[in-house]
C-alpha cells in the first residue's frame, strides 16, 4: 500500500515543523527517516497517522486521503509511537485484547491474533503482568505489538528500538524486515547504523525540508564521488613510500591515519583508481602491499554533512 | 457504536481496578446513609414516607465526588500521551469523549442502585409516593451527567488532574449554588435567566415529582455543551 505525502506543511504557532515536503513510499518498502532531533520527523509521521492534520498538503495511503478518510486511514496503519504511551495499570493480554477491538479485529480472531503478537513479540513471559511492572525493553515490545495487532497495511515506527538490548535490537530489526518484505514500513531513528541495517531507503529531513532520499548506496556515492583507499606497504622506508604515493598521478592527496603511522589514506581524483597505480609503484620500488582497503563513507559523514548547513 | 463500548469498558475496568469505584460507592453510601438515616434532618425526624432527605444529601455527595471521578479521564491521557495512541486508532474523538461520559455515569447509576433498599426500607415504614422516588432518580442521574459532562469538559483542556478537579468543581459551583443565589437576589429578566441557569431549581422541580420538558432540556444542554467542548479541546491539538 503505497504512502504519498504530497507538499505538506505543519505549522506550530509561527514555526514551521515541516516546510513543503513530499515524498513516496512504495508498498513492500521499509523507508528510514533519518535527522536531528526536532527535524520534523515525528511530525511527518504524527500527520501520516492523523494525529494531527497538516496545514497544507496532502497524505493519501493506499488512495485514501487522510483530510477525507482518517478513519479508514487509521485502521491501515499500525502505529508506535515515540514515547510509547501505555494504560499501566493494564495486562498486557488485557491491553492487546482493548486495541484489537478498538482496531476493529472480528471478536472471533482477537484471541488468535494476541496468541501470535505474544509469540512474535516474545511476550509470553509477561503476558499476564501489569504493563507497570514491565522493564524498558518489554513495554517496547508491548508497543510494537499492539501497532501490529490487526496486521496492518502500513506500519509507522518512531524510534522503534529505543531502551532495548542489543539483543532485543537485532530482533526488532529481523521482525522489522521480515514485515517490510510485504507492507509498508516508516521507521523513524537517529541512530544510522539501524537505518542503513533495516532500510530500503533512507530520508534524511532537516529543518523541516528533505535533505536527502535515496537507497544508503545511492546516498554515498552522492557525498564522496572519490575512491578513498587504506593502504598499508611494506618493504621501504615510510618517507619513501610517501614521496611515491604523492607522484602517482591518480593521487590527490595522502594523509597519514594518526594512530597507525604505517597506513595511509590515499585520495583518488575524480573519477579515478588508484589501486592499480600502487600495485605499479610498488612492483617497480620492490616493496609489497600488506593492505589495501576501500574506505567508505560513512552514513555518519553524509547526515552531518547535509544537516550541519 | 461498539467501540465507544470499548471504550466504556475499559474506563470502568480502571475505575474497579484503581479502586476508585470502590471508594466512591462506600463513601456515597456512608455519606448519604448517614445523612439520610442518622443525622440532622433525617427520614424520622421529618417524619414522612418520602425519600427528599435523601435526595437533597445525594444532591451534594454527587456535586463533590463526580469531579473525582472524571478529572482523570482526559488529563492524565493527555500527560502519559495515551491519547495519541487512541486517537490514532479508527475511531472518533466524539467516541472516545462520549465512551468515557457513559462509564462514569454508568457507576453514579450502579452507586445509585445501591441505595435502592433505602427506597424499600421507606416504603415499608408508610405509603410513599412511588412517582416522586423515581423522579428522583431520574433528576439526579440528569444531574450527575450535567456534571460529569463538565468534569470531563474539565479534564479535557489540562493535563493536571488537580488542576481539573478544581475546575470542575469551580464551574459547577455557579451550576449548584451561585445561579440560585443571584436569581434570589436579582429581580426582573436577569433574576429569571439565573433562576433558569440554577442546578436546583430544575432538580427540585423533578424530585417534588414534577417533570417538564424545560428541565429535561435544561439538563440536555448542559452535558451536550460540555461533551461538546470536550471534543473541540481534544481538536484543538489540530488549531494554531
Amino acid at each position: 500500500m503505497d504512502i504519498i505525502v504530497e507538499k505538506v506543511t505543519k505549522l506550530y504557532g509561527a514555526q514551521k515543523a515541516v516546510d513543503n515536503i513530499s515524498f513516496k513510499v512504495n508498498t513492500g518498502e521499509v523507508l528510514g527517516f533519518l535527522g536531528p532531533n526536532g527535524a520534523g520527523k515525528t511530525t511527518t509521521m504524527k500527520a501520516i497517522t492523523c494525529f494531527l492534520a497538516p496545514n497544507e498538503g496532502d497524505i493519501t495511503v493506499g488512495g485514501l486521503s487522510v483530510r477525507e478518510n482518517p478513519e479508514k486511514v487509521k485502521s491501515l496503519i499500525g502505529y508506535l509511537p515515540e514515547s510509547n504511551p501505555l494504560y499501566q495499570e493494564m495486562q498486557v493480554v488485557d491491553y492487546l485484547a482493548f486495541v484489537a477491538e478498538l482496531q476493529g479485529v472480528p471478536k472471533e480472531q482477537i484471541p488468535g491474533r494476541i496468541r501470535e503478537m505474544i509469540k512474535i513479540c516474545g511476550l509470553s513471559g509477561e503476558k499476564s503482568k501489569n504493563i507497570r511492572e514491565l522493564s524498558k525493553g518489554y513495554k517496547q515490545r508491548v508497543g510494537l505489538a499492539q501497532a501490529l495487532i490487526h496486521d496492518p497495511e502500513v506500519l509507522v515506527l518512531d524510534e522503534p528500538t529505543t531502551g532495548l538490548d542489543p539483543n532485543q535490537i537485532a530482533e526488532i530489526r529481523d521482525l522489522i524486515r521480515k514485515i517490510g518484505k510485504e507492507k509498508t514500513v516508516i521507521l523513524s531513528s537517529h541512530i544510522l547504523a539501524e537505518v542503513e541495517a533495516t532500510c530500503d531507503r533512507i530520508l534524511i529531513i532537516s529543518n523541516g525540508r528533505i535533505v536527502a532520499n535515496g537507497t544508503p548506496a545511492e546516498l554515498r556515492m552522492r557525498a564522496h564521488g572519490d575512491e578513498i583507499l587504506k593502504v598499508k606497504i611494506g618493504g621501504g622506508e615510510p618517507e619513501d613510500i610517501f614521496i611515491a604515493l604523492e607522484d602517482l598521478e591518480t593521487v590527490r592527496s595522502i594523509a597519514i591515519m594518526d594512530n597507525s603511522p604505517e597506513y595511509f589514506e590515499v585520495h583518488s581524483h575524480e573519477n579515478e583508481n588508484s589501486a592499480r597505480p600502487i600495485f605499479e609503484m610498488c612492483a617497480e620500488n620492490n616493496w609489497y602491499i600488506e593492505e589495501l582497503t576501500p574506505v567508505e563513507t560513512r552514513l555518519e559523514d553524509i547526515f552531518r554533512e547535509v544537516t550541519m548547513n | 457504536m461498539s467501540k465507544t463500548w470499548t471504550i466504556v469498558r475499559r474506563e470502568l475496568q480502571s475505575f474497579f481496578d484503581s479502586l476508585t469505584a470502590y471508594i466512591m460507592l462506600v463513601a456515597f453510601l456512608g455519606f448519604s446513609g448517614f445523612f439520610t438515616w442518622i443525622s440532622g434532618n433525617d427520614i424520622f425526624f421529618i417524619g414522612q414516607a418520602s425519600l427528599q432527605s435523601f435526595f437533597s444529601i445525594a444532591y451534594w455527595t454527587l456535586f463533590l465526588f463526580i469531579p473525582a471521578l472524571t478529572m482523570r479521564q482526559l488529563a492524565e491521557e493527555n500527560k502519559t500521551g495515551t491519547l495519541e495512541m487512541l486517537l490514532t486508532k479508527p475511531i472518533s474523538d466524539w467516541q472516545i469523549v462520549f465512551g468515557k461520559f457513559l462509564s462514569t455515569l454508568i457507576l453514579i447509576v450502579i452507586a445509585l442502585f445501591l441505595t435502592f433498599p433505602y427506597y424499600f426500607t421507606v416504603w415499608s415504614l408508610g405509603p410513599i409516593d412511588h412517582g416522586a422516588v423515581i423522579l428522583g432518580y431520574v433528576g439526579l442521574i440528569l444531574m450527575s451527567s450535567a456534571y460529569i459532562s463538565i468534569g470531563l469538559f474539565a479534564s479535557s483542556v489540562t493535563n493536571n488532574q488537580i488542576v481539573a478537579f478544581l475546575l470542575a468543581l469551580i464551574i459547577g459551583i455557579f451550576f449548584h449554588v451561585i445561579f440560585g443565589v443571584l436569581a434570589s437576589s436579582l429581580t426582573g429578566a436577569a433574576g429569571s435567566v439565573f433562576d433558569y441557569l440554577s442546578m436546583s431549581t430544575h432538580f427540585s422541580a423533578i424530585s417534588r415529582g414534577v417533570i417538564d420538558s424545560r428541565d429535561i432540556i435544561y439538563f440536555l444542554s448542559i452535558v451536550v455543551m460540555g461533551l461538546m467542548g470536550s471534543e473541540a479541546s481534544l481538536a484543538k491539538r489540530n488549531l494554531n
